[in-house]
């Protein structure tokens, strides 16, 4: 089943302090291969059938208002079958 | 003088809050999230805790409770409003104040006494302090990193609206050791702080806190 997902994540100039935590396990796992990591939230919305393209641009809305803080964050929204 | 706290679920600084309103002299009045009327206050405070579990962001939801609709509308009019803390977080998510909060920059949950220095003592909230006046209040936040874009940081210098400023090292990474501001108009303040949990010795550092609630005494006078 078709689901419509929002991927969020900080703006790049925000701090991200969590994604610093993890990248700076990551070594003491034996993890070398990053550079740096950044975490972010990812929604995935059920509907009924395939996504219209005005449920999408509601999302789009959603993800406006509610879902991401455009003062720190920015938003993707795709379909992922 | 009536001053309203609002109760979210998950609001845990709302009865020290009412505390501070009524040592101030004022008469507080308790708000509940769910209903959109504000029962005929003054000015109204939005409290610490965790509003909604924090869940999304933190404020994030809070933002959209019956009750802030009608908050947003007085604020806009006028109406003297303070968010402490979580309340901060709600009125940077409702748009009143610019930027938002973010995690503490070395992640730890923060509680200690804090000194800050008060630098506008133009709002409804600071009135009763003297400018470059330190005060000691508590400091207990996971996310009270004070974050904006470089033009809105020089807007907020430039027009004086930084209310008050940690003093020392800074605690959680907040942009130029921001702990408050104001709004354009100086009727809504955000504090990262708890002036609440500093109105008497007794039970807090200092009863320096108490200032908060006394200015906006004043402002209502007025």
């Amino acid at each position: 089943m078709a689901k419509i997902v929002v991927d969020v994540m900080l703006k790049p100039e925000i701090l991200d302090p969590q994604g610093s935590a993890v990248s700076a396990a990551l070594p003491r796992l034996g993890f070398t291969f990053a550079k740096s990591v950044r975490q972010g939230k990812r929604f995935e919305i059920e509907v009924d059938g395939q996504p219209t393209p005005a449920q999408l641009a509601e999302v789009e809305k959603a993800a406006e208002k509610l879902l991401a803080n455009p003062v720190i964050e920015t938003f993707v929204v795709r379909v992922e079958n | 003088m009536k001053v309203g706290v609002v109760t979210f679920p998950g609001t845990l600084d709302d009865r020290d809050a009412a505390r501070a309103v009524d040592a101030a002299g004022a008469t507080s009045v308790a708000l509940w999230h769910k209903e959109a009327d504000l029962k005929g206050v003054d000015a109204v405070i939005l409290p610490g805790g965790f509003s909604y579990g924090d869940y999304l962001r933190c404020g994030a939801i809070s933002r959209f409770a019956p009750v802030m609709e009608k908050i947003i509308d007085a604020a806009n009019g006028g109406m003297p409003l303070l968010g402490i803390c979580n309340g901060f977080q709600v009125l940077c998510e409702a748009h009143l104040l610019p930027g938002a909060l973010t995690r503490n920059h070395e992640l730890h949950f923060l509680c200690h006494d804090q000194r800050l220095v008060i630098e506008n003592t133009s709002t409804a909230w600071t009135s009763s302090f003297t400018k470059g006046q330190e005060v000691v209040i508590p400091l207990k936040n996971g996310e009270g990193s004070f974050q904006c874009d470089d033009p809105t940081l020089a807007m907020l210098e430039a027009e004086g609206r930084i209310i008050a400023r940690y003093v020392g090292e800074n605690p959680n990474g907040s942009r130029n050791l921001i702990a408050g501001i104001t709004n354009e108009r100086g009727n809504v303040v955000g504090l990262m702080p708890h002036p609440e949990h500093a109105i008497n010795p007794l039970t807090g550092p200092t009863a320096d806190g108490l200032g908060f609630f006394t200015s906006v005494l004043k402002a209502m006078v007025k």
